[in-house]
């Protein structure tokens, strides 16, 4: 069984941030960069999946459309147990936005072709655009079936069938099961990720992440031209009417317990 | 060229982002000049029809396909309409269940989707605006094309009212059952057991700032002091810190408390329509400009662990 794993290596963007001077991105500066939160769990359940069962040919890939840059954090997802990577860059990646789903799922639809994966893990979505829909658009350009953010998963590989849970909104489960090959959107709390041992820090360095281009892929350069274009970013207005308590710690909180007390919340 | 949305039902009643979809539908369709159209697929899609018919409706079509949501029934039947209707936009929620199904829908009808928007700009084209880097920013994406798909953020838009006098329209379609691979078998309640804390009059939450699991005792304290119920934000949970029944949230509980005192919490959009609804509420957050001060009434930006110490200690 082989199970690929989309990991995507999004910027955090420091407090108190500025924007660069296109006003298009935020400032190189003021951004870290760091595995996707939802992706850490996709991992997690992907290498768990390959220990537990008991078919001892489990291959864990992971594939990252990214910057060399990426590699680092690519090296983290192996040091936790993921066989090998797949890094897919190239210059006409890197000049345009990469905003369409599409062309996103096109991209990966051509590293299923090649890996042909039972079952492909992905996060709900990433941390810094949100678009939430890789996943599930990628299920459809390639003719699997899906379930989009799951917080439960039981595979049952004899049967050809994931047992997921879907978490609804307002504390509600939906109970589904799935037919196989499947793509699976991974929620957050799934799962506690792992932290990566010494051990595996240091076998990482010797697996491999294989980097290819939208030719080495077969794909046209036009598969990445978008409708969509970036036009503006801005820090949203803040509408703050908050009254602001002032002074030290103590003086802080001696303010905010002076209200308490007003409010009857504790006996004054 | 029409705009056509899709309502959101589940166990028998529509979600509120049906009615809101309504409300950014009409919008979108005024500023394009067209009609504006409700789909509804499943359920008791008359009596569904019947609550769907509020002011900017100009037709509603019924798609008696299944009782639950499912994703394989959604696609087919929206493709399906939008077959016969030839819409620019197809708008769907970006809800749990939007996410299932519009990037498919979008795939199918090999169309753009933009979503999670939260506002559209209408001039020669649509633009839409929507948030990256964890609501830090606001981008507007320009769309350059004559038909596309969009998710719209739950509680961004007005829920619609009003009696429309929309035409009621059942659509049959023909389900492929080969393309139906997914059985929803149930569903399950969670985060219950010994507390509800939509019941408590005063919720001290806490959330990432607390950066440690050991950490979260401060948070306890300072609860007990104020014989306030203690919740938290999803990343404590996630963490297995505290339970699921602790979780406001929209996947955890809905709060109305008389008092939200939110610590370490930056109001990602998820919480705060878990708790926006609270009578009074107080943030404690070192970044002055984290979303949770927008909401707040009252504010202090501060360490939390230099703050908290002295305020339950004022009640010492």
């Amino acid at each position: 069984m082989k199970i690929l794993v989309t990991v995507k290596e999004v910027a955090e963007a420091a407090d108190d941030f500025e924007l660069s001077e296109n006003g298009l991105d935020i400032d190189e500066r003021y951004l870290e960069y760091d595995l996707n939160e939802w992706d850490e769990y996709a991992v997690e359940e992907a290498v768990s999946i390959a220990e537990e069962t008991d078919d001892a040919d489990v291959e864990v890939v992971s594939v990252t459309i990214g910057p060399e840059r990426s590699e680092e954090t690519i090296r983290m997802a192996l040091a936790k147990g993921v066989d090998r990577a797949i890094r897919i860059w190239d210059g006409t990646i890197e000049e345009t936005d990469l905003l369409d789903v599409e062309a996103r799922a096109e991209i990966l639809a051509a590293v299923v072709a090649d890996e042909e994966p039972d079952l492909v893990l992905t996060g709900v979505q990433a941390n810094d655009d949100g678009f939430g829909a890789t996943g599930v658009a990628l299920a459809d350009t390639i003719g699997f079936e899906w379930a989009a953010v799951v917080n439960h998963l039981d595979l049952d590989v004899a049967e050809g069938i994931a047992h997921v849970h879907r978490e609804l909104e307002g504390g509600v489960e939906e109970l589904t099961d799935v037919e196989l090959p499947a793509v699976l959107s991974i929620q957050t709390g799934i799962n506690e990720p792992r932290y990566a041992s010494l051990r595996g820090i240091r076998q990482a360095q010797s697996k491999e992440i294989a980097p290819y281009g939208l030719s080495d892929l077969g794909l046209d350069a036009a598969i990445v031209d978008s409708p969509l274009s970036l036009t503006s970013m801005y820090e949203p207005e803040t509408e703050s009417s908050a009254t602001v308590f002032e002074g030290d710690p103590s003086e802080e909180a001696g303010q905010l317990a002076e209200l308490l007390r007003d409010r009857g919340v504790v006996e004054a | 060229m029409t705009v056509l949305a899709a309502a959101e039902h589940r166990r028998g009643g529509l979600r509120d982002v049906s009615y809101e979809l309504i409300s950014a539908g009409r919008e979108l369709a005024d500023a394009l000049g067209t009609e504006f159209y409700v789909a509804v697929i499943g359920g008791t899609v008359a009596e569904f029809a019947e609550q769907l018919n509020r002011e900017g409706v100009d037709v509603i079509y019924t798609v008696a396909e299944g009782e639950e949501f499912n994703h394989g029934v959604y696609t087919q039947a929206i493709a399906s309409l939008a077959a016969d209707l030839d819409p620019a936009v197809v708008m769907m929620p970006n809800s749990v269940n939007g996410l299932d199904y519009a990037p498919a829908v979008a795939s199918g009808l090999e169309r753009p989707l933009v979503t999670d928007v939260v506002g559209f700009e209408v001039t020669d084209g649509v633009t839409a605006v929507r948030e990256m880097y964890a609501s830090k920013v606001e981008t507007t994406l320009s769309i350059d094309a004559d038909r596309f798909c969009v998710t719209i953020r739950p509680n961004e838009w007005p829920g619609a009212e009003g009696t429309g006098d929309a035409e009621v329209r059942e659509h049959d379609i023909e389900i492929d059952d080969s393309r139906v691979r997914s059985t929803v078998t149930g569903f399950q309640e969670v985060g219950g057991g010994d507390i509800d804390i939509s019941d408590a009059d005063v919720l001290v939450s806490v959330g990432r700032g607390i950066e440690e699991e050991e950490n979260i005792e401060l948070i306890e304290e300072l609860a007990d002091t104020l014989g306030a119920t203690l919740s938290s934000s999803r990343p404590i949970v996630d963490a297995g810190w505290l339970p699921k029944n602790r979780q406001v949230g929209q996947s955890g509980k809905v709060v109305t408390p008389d008092i939200y005192i939110a610590i370490g919490i930056s109001g990602a959009v998820q919480h705060v329509a878990g708790m926006k609804g609270a009578e009074t509420i107080v943030a404690i957050n070192t970044d002055p400009n984290a979303p949770i001060f927008d909401l707040a009434d009252y504010a202090i930006v501060d360490d939390l662990f230099e703050v908290v110490p002295e305020l339950t200690a004022q009640f010492g």
